[in-house]
This record gives structure tokens, sequence and C-alpha cells, in this order.
């Protein structure tokens, strides 16, 4: 019997209408565990580097962490994983919610869908019985609508859906897959599934879930629920209140939106408002947010409540749920003073199933792009004027509807910043500061360079900085406050205590500043840690809302082991779980390099900081590729691919050259065919 | 005396996690804890999250037949499901029977609180916003037999096929047994 997973993955090929169910390869499981992992190990073996990512023989791979389905709080994360066909790299896209131990309970570790289907279909999966059926009647409906008429349709209100939108269906390249209130929104997979012909994936499952060790797994499962209250009722103290607690960023429980309003940059990631926060706008702010949420809602088996229900007359959409900060994301970009603005227009967007995090930014590059005479009425027939308040509020909502309909110049923007900017021309290019390999980054502007954050947002694989940050402070504590926060501080790896302690003791101090502090080889410890965290938590599937995006988090590296020994039946310890993460981590690196990705990718925008040092961080990724076992190309060696077990990966890259020769190539220059080119 | 053991439901704290149904359909696996699956849970949330509604409802008393007329609820302006209030197993619905078997469940308490090993049952336990929170008082009257689940089970079965031809098939079954 197999723990923890089920052993069975779904094939589905949508070209022929074929469905078979395979028994998985445990050896699998103990190289990679699971979730992206082994997505990962499947997006390697099966799909050539030379794959375009709308081609039928692109992966859409829906993974379940190995965790998900037991009770281990909080795993309940989906991983979809795809080739983006926006950066034409391996997408990370993961969602929380219900779907995946669904699927765990309908017997299925992971669906992997292959081809295209002529029609629009959707995917009704019932336990054993599997179904591609027409979804002629859910064309260009809302992911939510869509979720409440297969409920109808299939008479089950417990079925578990995602589906995409319109922008989906129209290959937007940041379109989403959205369920209920989550979604896999980075890099397009929306689009992959879209191309496939694919509106949703329903699931429902009625078997059981084993785990090899029962009793010690619940108590296990008591122990990460108790630290958790402990750490609810204790927030860190010193950080802002968003990094302070438990859960991701708790968006819909605190109504303080200073942190954000003023640190983070307006319009098209350019303007500081440093004087926005007043008494006046949190009090006109508050009163929105009051009467917007209706209940806060939490996913799976976890008791934080970071999403809630929107509902309220004045919305004009209907009701929806939202997470995380995407109620800010469209009000910053479109320069809007107003809450209201952002729960309006995400609503609507969340319909059309696009990513709440890079479409505000296109929307703003198109404002930015006709303010400056780029793009004029020509291009734009209908534009609105700026609203009086000075935004760009109905501008936003008339781009949204260009875009997710790819019409007129929607169909340029739907590529995102960076192909858009280059289909434009006019100098178009130089107003696309603010994306990394090709996808639109975090919109934040500082002015030291910080060194941590130089090299994860530079040599990070996954697009979103959330996604690979974690565990420490982003700035350092009060003096004041350095001895307490260490004096409970158990989530250290091992052998790394007196280093990170002596790290949060010395930090901020007369030259211990950024950006030659800390010394390299700390920032390249530091950053492996928060990394690897993710990673693991991509393999069992726990949000990184309770582990690695948190500041001391339940669940850490000394007992995320445990719980994976006494869930899956395999003995794996500290050393064993972080060589796994490793893999993981290592594995996706050499896909990326496989398809073109090189050193010269592994950069941060270029404004991100104002002072930059460019010797300097040439000598800090040089340091950290050494750190990872990569040459200084970043192409992992010959020798920490062996030590990873890895080594037909590195006879795959010796095959083609990209090993041993010292080869420069860069990322492709072709965005995916039926994109631009439509 | 007798104890009465009671489960309030604030439904308005409901976050509808489920983690009522995870803790539950664990603690009544065989082996214990040893699998999950909130269809066997015997507490269901059951939700219609665009119309905030979000109601955790505990297994009871097994029934042969359907209501004869179902019934709506509304609350505060909001339309609870048909049935949406109701603990019973019964045949109208799947909620509350075994997927297996199709043999109906019913809350134990955690088979009254495990012998001493619980404080309070699993699912409360578990709810860590407190829309599920426990009581235990004494009130005047006496001790209810217990049902026991086998008792619960034979008499679903005595419902669908008769009570004669269960005791048939245990005598056969008895009698393969021997042979």
């Amino acid at each position: 019997m197999r723990y923890a997973e089920t052993g069975f993955n779904l094939e589905i090929d949508l070209s022929h209408g074929n469905i078979e169910k395979v028994e998985t390869d445990p050896r699998d499981t103990e190289l990679h565990l699971g979730g992206l992992g082994t997505n990962a190990k499947i997006l390697w073996d099966r799909v050539p580097p030379e794959t375009d990512p709308f081609s039928p023989d692109n992966l859409l791979i829906f993974g379940t962490g190995i965790l998900c389905g037991t009770p281990a709080p909080s795993a309940n994360r989906t991983i979809v994983s795809t080739f983006s066909p926006q950066t034409g790299l391996m997408a990370f896209s993961m969602m929380g919610g219900f779907w995946a131990p669904e699927l765990k309970f309908a017997g299925y570790d992971k669906v992997i869908i292959r081809g295209k289907s002529p029609d629009l279909v959707y995917l009704w999966i019932n336990g054993d019985k599997v179904e591609i059926r027409d979804a002629s009647h859910l064309r260009g409906k809302g992911p939510l609508e869509v979720a409440e008429l297969i409920k109808k349709e299939l008479k089950d209100p417990r079925v578990q859906v995602a589906a995409i939108g319109l922008a989906g269906e129209n290959k937007v390249f940041y379109s989403s897959i959205e369920h209920g209130r989550s979604s896999a929104s980075r890099l397009g997979v929306g689009a992959v599934m879209g191309d496939k012909g694919l509106k949703a994936i329903v699931v429902r499952g009625k078997k059981d879930v084993n785990v090899a060790h029962p009793e010690e797994f619940m108590n296990l499962c008591n122990e990460v629920l108790e630290y958790r209250n402990f750490r609810w009722e204790n927030p860190i103290k010193g950080v802002p209140a968003i990094l302070a607690g438990v859960g991701s960023p708790q968006e819909m429980a605190l109504r303080d939106e200073q942190w954000h309003t003023t640190s983070f940059s307006w319009g098209h990631a350019r303007t500081r408002r440093k004087d926005f926060w007043t008494e006046e706008v949190e009090a006109q702010w508050n009163k929105i947010q009051d009467t917007a949420i209706v209940r806060l809602i939490s996913c799976y088996n976890c008791p934080n409540e970071c999403g809630a229900l929107i509902s309220y007359p004045a919305l004009g959409t209907p009701t929806y749920m939202m997470k995380c900060y995407s109620k800010l994301t469209y009000v910053m970009g479109a320069m809007s003073n107003d809450l209201d603005f952002g729960y309006r227009i995400a609503g609507q967007a969340q319909e059309y199933g696009m990513d709440g995090y890079t479409n505000p930014q296109v929307m703003a590059f198109a404002v930015e792009l006709y303010e400056n005479g780029v793009l004029t009425d020509e291009d734009m027939p209908g534009f609105p004027p700026r609203n009086p308040d000075g935004s760009d509020e109905d501008r936003f909502f008339w781009l949204l509807e260009k875009i997710a309909h790819r019409e007129g110049i929607g169909d340029v923007l739907a590529d995102g910043v960076y192909w858009a900017a280059r289909r434009i021309g006019r100098g178009a290019e130089e107003y696309d500061h603010n994306t990394t390999k090709k996808h639109e980054q975090m919109v934040i502007k500082l002015g030291m360079l910080n060194p941590i954050y130089y090299l994860l947002y530079g040599t990070g694989e996954k697009a979103n900085i959330t996604q690979i940050e974690g565990q420490i402070p982003q700035a350092p504590l009060p003096k004041e406050l350095r001895e307490e926060f260490i004096s409970n501080w158990m989530q250290i790896p091992t052998g790394k205590e007196e280093r990170f302690k002596q790290f949060i003791m010395e930090w901020g101090d007369e030259d211990k500043v950024f950006p030659y502090y800390p010394p390299v080889d700390l920032v390249c410890d530091l950053c492996e840690w928060q990394e690897i965290m993710h990673y693991i938590d991509d393999a069992t599937g726990i949000c990184a809302g309770m582990s690695s995006f948190l500041i001391k988090p339940p669940y850490h590296i000394h007992n995320i082991p445990r719980m994976v020994s006494l869930g899956t039946g395999m003995d794996i310890d500290e050393d064993e779980l972080w060589e796994i993460a490793n893999r993981n981590r290592t594995l996706i690196r050499a896909i990326n390099v496989r398809r073109g990705m090189r050193s010269k990718d592994d950069e941060p925008p270029v404004d991100h900081w104002r002072r930059r040092f460019p010797d300097y961080e040439a000598k800090l990724k040089d340091e950290y590729y050494k750190f990872k076992g990569w040459n200084s190309d970043a192409i992992p060696a010959e020798q920490i691919l062996d030590e990873l077990r890895l080594d037909f990966v590195a006879r795959d890259l010796k095959e083609r050259g990209i090993l041993g020769d010292g080869n420069t190539e860069g990322a492709s220059e072709t965005p995916s065919e039926g994109g631009s080119e439509k | 005396m007798k104890k009465v053991s009671l489960i309030k439901i604030n439904a308005d704290k409901c976050m509808g996690c489920r983690a009522c149904e995870v803790a539950c359909s664990a603690f009544h696996a065989n082996p214990k804890y040893s699998s999950t699956n909130p269809e066997r849970s015997r507490i269901r949330v059951s939700y219609d999250q665009l119309n905030d509604i979000y109601m955790p409802v505990m297994g009871g008393e097994y029934t042969a037949a359907e209501c004869n007329a179902r019934y709506t609820i509304t609350v505060d302006g909001k339309t609870y499901d048909e049935c949406g209030f109701c603990r019973a197993s019964c045949p109208s619905r799947d909620l509350f029977k075994d997927p297996d078997s199709g043999l109906p469940l019913r809350c134990d308490l955690c088979d009254n609180l495990d012998d001493g090993a619980l404080d309070e049952p699993w699912c409360v336990k578990w709810c860590l916003n407190d829309a599920l929170t426990y009581e235990e008082r004494e009130e005047e009257g006496e001790e209810e037999v217990k049902q026991e689940e086998l008792e619960i089970g034979l008499e679903a079965l005595a419902d669908k096929f008769g009570l004669d031809k269960i005791v048939d098939t245990i005598v056969r079954m008895s009698e393969s047994k021997k042979g």
C-alpha cells in the first residue's frame, strides 16, 4: 500500500479522448517527493525543450502535494506546471483551496493533460469514473459562474471545480486557473488550458487517503496547530503587520495598508506615494472594507482566514471571493484613491480569469505609453480620458475588456509587457522596466541594493517573490527587539543557529548595512534557506502561509521531515529532505537551462534599486552559483547533478552540448505561436 | 441525573475549512487515525459559498423514510438548502452514509470521548475559530441506553433487506466459517 500518496496519476489525451489511470513509480517519490518535484520530473522526461507552450505536446499537469488529503494542517495546494507562453520557461503556479485534497480522495495524485480538444470540453473526475464532457454551454463564462452551473448540472454541491475564464479561452498570456477564492495565476497556465480546449476540471472523491504511522502523525498535527495558536497570539514584533502573523498576507483581515501603499510603487511601478496613508484615507478605506467583506474564509483544513467573501450593493459585479493583495494591485496601478475601485475591478478581472499581479501592470504600462505619445488614439480608438480625480480607473476598465477579449490594442497587451513592448516598437521597449525573465515583477522600487533580494529576485525560478522569500525579517530589527527574537527561534536549520542568530543581532548596526553586509557567504546561506523551504512546501503541498513565507512558521525544517516520514512511511531526516528540495530546485533550473535560460536572464529589473553595484552584483551571482554547484553561466555542473542523483540530466545536457563547452545561448526570442501572431 | 453533552455551532464563525471533517474521519478510521476521508465524517459542512452559507451539521438519527415534505429555511435573507439543517441519515441523500457500505454514520461524540482520552470531540478540538464549542452539563433524568454502532448498522440493513433475510445470511455465514 502507498501512504500519503495514492500512487496513481490520471493521464488525459484531449486529442484522442483517451483516459488512463497509471500507477506511478515509488522511486520518483523517493527522489522528488511529490507536487512540484514530480511534476518537474515528468516535464523533464516527456516535454522536449523545443516544444512550444501551445503545442499539443506540451503537458499541463495538476499535481497535489504529497501531504494533501492527509490531516496535515494547511496541506491543500494544487501545483500546476506546464511551459509558459509568456516566458517559454517552466511555469510555476500554485493554488490553495479544496481541489487537491478532493483529487486525492478521488484516487489520484496528478492529472496530466496532453493534446488539444477540437471543441471546448470539461473533465469530470468522479472517483473511478472519468468523463470528457461538452463545455460549449460554458464558453465565455467566468470561473465562479462555471462552478455554479456545473454543480447544478452534476447535481452535487460538493464537487470541486478549477476553471478558466474568457481570458484563458483567448490565451491571454497571463490568464489564470481559478478555483473559488484560489487561483493558479502566474505565467499563463490558464492560456495553456485554454489552448487545450479545456474549460474546467471537476473533481469529486470518496476514497481514503492513508498515513503510515497514524497515532504519531496525528500528534504531530496537533503540535503544529498548537504552535500556530501560539504564533497567532504572539505576532512578531518590529516587522510590518502584514509579516507579523500567520497565514498568507492577511489582506482581508487587516485594514492597515500603510506599508503597501507607501512602500510599493504606484502606476507603472514608477511613483512612490509616501504621504498617501492619511487619517482621512484610513477612515474611508476601513469603511469600504468593512462593508465589502461579508465573511473571512479559509482553505481546506487550514485555521487561517486569508480569504474573504466580497459582496456589497455598490459592487456592480456579482459576489466573489478574494485573497491577499489583489485588492490593492489595481488601485495602485490605476493611481486610484479608492479601495472600492479595487474591489470592483478585481471581481471582474477574476471572472475573466486574469493574474491580479501582472494585469494591472500591463494596463499601467499601456497608460504610460499613451501619456508619452507612444500609443495614440489611432492605436486605441475610444480610450477614455483620465478621471476627474486624476486616476485611470475608467481607462483600466476599458483596457480590461480589450485585453480579455483580445480586441484591438488588447490583443497586443494580452501578451504581457515584454512582448507587447516589442510588438508596439516605436521605443516602447524603453518602458519595459519591471520585468524579469519576460515576466512582470513586484512593484517595488527602492534605494539601496539589497544583496539578499538581489539573488532571490535574480536567480529565483519562480515569478513571484512571495514564493521565494520568508523566514527572516525584511529589514533589520530594532536593537531592543533582537534578543527576544532570537530567544525562541527554533526554525533555523541545524548547524546554522549561531550564524543566523548573530546576523539578527548585528544586522543594522553601524557598519552592518547593505550592500556589503551580510558578507557574501552569509547572503548565500540565507538565500538558500529561504528558497529551499519553499521548494519543500511545493513538494508537500503545505501552504507557504503556514510555512516558508512566514517568519517563525509552524512548519519548519525540523518538523516537516517527521511529518513526511510519518505520513509516507519513508524515513527522511532533515538533510535528506533538504537534498530532495535541492534536487527539485536544480532539476527545474536544468529544465529552464535546456530551454535556453542563462546567467544573463538571472537579473532583477534594472531600476529595482536606485543604487546598483554592477561589479559586486556580478560577484554575488558568481559566488551563489558556486555555492549551488552551478557553473558561471548558471548551468548546474556535472558534479552537483551526480551528487543529487540527477546524472540523467548531466548526460542530456552534455549530449546537447550545453554542459562542457561554456555554451552561452540566451532564452528564446520568439513568443508562443497563437498569441501575438493571432 | 444524567450527563448532557452539547456541541454548539456558531455558523457565523465557520470559515468553511472542513478541519472538523478531517479530524472526525481520521478518528473513525480503522485503525484509528490511519486514513482520512471527509465522506466518512460524521460532521459535514454544508456550504454555498457565494450566498454566504456555512453550516456544520453533525450526523444524527438513521431514518428509513424520507420526510413527507421537504422544506427550506430563510434566515437573515439567506435561504438554506433543503435538508440544510437536517442531521438524519436518510434515503433522500448521500450525507452521513459510509461511502463503501452505505451504512448510516452518526456522531458518537468520538465514541463517547474515547474512554476519557479526549476532553472534547475532535471536530471541536480542530475548529480553531470556535465555530464549534463543547459543553457538558448535568440534567434531571435517567441515562439513556447507548445504541451500539452495530445495532444502528443492522437496523439500516434490516430496513433494506428485511430481518429474515439478514438472519438467514448470518446463519449461512457462520456455517460457512465453521465448515
